[in-house]
């Protein structure tokens, strides 16, 4: 496989430290780990440190910002980081009002974070989690602690980051984060694998005509493998989905996300928006806010998922308000 | 079909060690006096570094095992944290105790890794001797607890039983097998040969047995009885961990063996 890497041996230490030299007017290393915190971060606040496996750049690494997470933990590819790197993250950037923790639920992410909040309580720093678990394809909703964060990241994310701003205290921004976790779902669709850089093989293997709705980032399996289908038929199965798990209804106000999975193009995410448009639109639902955009990837995988954040009055103003980062910025939304 | 080095494949593990109990080690090398109880620091150091380079070699196989049922990175990630253990090993020694041993391997491992494998294999090196009073050498009683709390501290942490298809799978038979060899030899004259052969072939089988599981915990999981003939590829490891010390124990003994021309019957 062509990868445009030098030894596999030190990927992340040379594409972290190629993204930090680059944008080092707002971010900066915490010296000799593989974490770094946003210069301009708000002071005297809740502190939000958010971070996972490498190798779905932009996730984490590119939403640390105003507005935004404060620092970012990155692990190996694929694999969360350690809890003495996520420790001295959360050091690094600790205020004395706490610390949150948001990240994907995956059992690496959860074991090493925990470890990670039990070496921040030794050291007197008070801190919570968010588990994100969007992926409404990855288990049944008896089971909802079973399932992955994806592309649903970017709203918690969002929305944690305003909170944090605003000067909440920390079990205030942890209900709003929680809240916001739990108002949002995620189905993803695989055309085809990622990588693990270094290694030849495929992350997993579909066959040239075949598809598979609600397959995980790193090819853990979803709900049906089919053949290739046009996108209005993608789109429609997809939607009904998201439709059935969250109950969507008329009048429902929501912010949405097409996400690309890596090597997807911009004309096909757009034309996947076409159609979901269509299908919001004839349900009546009122979109508050639209992204078409590759942030939750796996390498040069193939595919999307489709968010939908339902908002109500508390949500949206923490979703309206402005942010900041070089992958992820937005204007403050007015009063319509 | 993957290409492993250095070490014996596990498939090559399995057949030689098929039974390798007790009554297969060569009786002709056997005397009652010569037996191997005990590894100094220096050579308990040498066996850790034999399990790093083990793994090391099975990063391969490792990786072929856990991308049927994973996300294929246990290879890389147990490979990157067993080759900074064994640097961490090869600069820190030598070592003042058997236990500094076992934390500096931990240590490493867990601040090295990540994922699930990093705090899970870390936690295994790093709470077996914790707690222990420092010991100058290691004998079968010591290196049966040592992984008995090793046992107990990963079950705490991750939760998983016996069937979950994790690491806990081989490892607990192993210990089990371990404790059951250290009563019946008594507490001070331990067959390390004995010992670790018994644990390894207990954590064979238990590889063996992960097949017939559907996975409970990590990306397997959303498999559940799709993951069913399927290896574990932790509890792989663990084996592979088991086997390299039971080599490294045979090896000593058959050298130390020579060496002293024990005379055999």
């Amino acid at each position: 496989m062509k990868k445009i890497i030098n030894h596999d041996s030190n990927v992340i230490e040379e594409m972290l430290t190629g993204y930090l030299k680059a944008y080092s007017r707002y971010y900066e290393r915490i010296e000799g780990f593989n974490s770094f915190v946003y210069k301009g971060r708000r002071k005297n606040k809740v502190s939000l440190v958010i971070g996972g496996g490498s190798g779905h750049e932009p996730l984490f690494g590119g939403f640390a910002g105003s507005g935004l997470a404060d620092a970012v933990a990155c692990g190996n590819i694929f694999a969360s980081p350690n809890p003495q790197l996520i420790a001295e993250t959360a050091k690094a950037v600790h205020e004395g009002k706490g610390v949150l923790f948001l990240y994907g639920n995956y059992a690496g992410d959860n074991l090493n974070f925990d470890m990670a909040e039990e070496l921040c309580d030794l050291e007197d720093i008070q801190a919570a989690h968010v588990r994100v678990w969007d992926d409404c394809a990855s288990a049944p909703k008896e089971r909802i602690q079973d399932r992955r964060g994806i592309a649903g990241d970017v709203f918690v994310i969002k929305i944690a980051g305003a909170a944090c701003d605003a000067g909440l205290e920390l079990a205030e921004v942890l209900r709003i984060t929680e809240k916001a976790r739990d108002s949002i779902n995620t189905i993803g669709l695989a055309t085809s694998p990622g990588s693990i850089p270094g290694l030849d093989k495929p992350t997993f293997v579909l066959g040239e005509d075949d598809i598979e709705f609600g397959m995980g980032l790193h090819g853990e399996p979803g709900i049906e493998r089919t053949t290739m289908k046009p996108v209005n038929e993608l789109v429609e199965r997809m939607y009904g989905e998201l439709r059935k798990e969250m109950g969507l209804k008329r009048a429902d106000e929501v912010a949405v996300l097409v996400n690309g999975l890596g090597s997807t193009t911009l004309l096909e995410l757009n034309t996947v928006y076409y159609e979901l448009d269509h299908h919001m639109h004839t349900d009546g639902l009122k979109v508050h806010d639209a992204e078409i955009k590759s942030y939750c990837t796996c390498q040069e995988m193939g595919g999307f998922s489709i968010t939908i954040l339902k908002l109500d009055d508390e949500l949206r103003a923490y979703y309206d308000t402005a942010c900041w980062s070089p992958y992820y910025a937005r204007e403050e939304i007015g009063q319509q | 079909m993957t290409t492993r080095t250095e070490t014996p494949t596990l498939t090559t593990i399995t057949q030689t060690s098929a039974t390798p109990t007790a009554t297969t080690i060569p009786i002709d090398t056997v005397t009652a006096a010569a037996v191997l109880t005990t590894l100094t620091i220096d050579q308990t150091t040498d066996m850790i570094l034999s399990v790093c380079d083990a793994i090391m070699g099975n990063k391969e196989y490792l990786t072929e095992i856990d991308s049927r049922i994973g996300d294929g990175d246990h290879g890389i990630g147990m490979s990157g944290g067993m080759e900074k253990a064994k640097a961490a090993l090869e600069s820190g020694r030598p070592f003042a105790d058997i236990n500094s041993i076992f934390k500096t391997t931990g240590m490493t491992m867990l601040n090295s890794m990540g994922g699930a494998s990093g705090v899970i294999f870390g936690s295994m090196f790093l709470s077996g001797a914790k707690g222990l009073p420092p010991m100058t050498e290691l004998n079968g009683p010591a290196l049966a607890v040592i992984f008995r709390n090793a046992l107990d501290a990963i079950k705490a942490r991750g939760g998983a039983r016996v069937g979950d298809k994790t690491m806990v799978d081989a490892l607990e038979p192993a210990v089990i097998a371990m404790d059951a060899i250290v009563t019946l030899e008594g507490t001070d004259s331990s067959n390390l040969i004995l010992l670790l052969s018994s644990a390894e072939k207990a954590a064979l089988e238990g590889v063996e047995n992960t097949k017939n599981y559907a996975a409970k915990f990590g990306r397997a999981k959303s498999l559940m009885e799709r993951a069913i003939g399927y290896q574990d590829a932790g509890a792989t490891s663990v084996a592979i961990i088991f086997s390299a010390m039971y080599r490294y124990v045979s090896e000593l003994f058959f050298s130390l063996s020579s060496h002293e021309k024990v005379i055999l019957e």
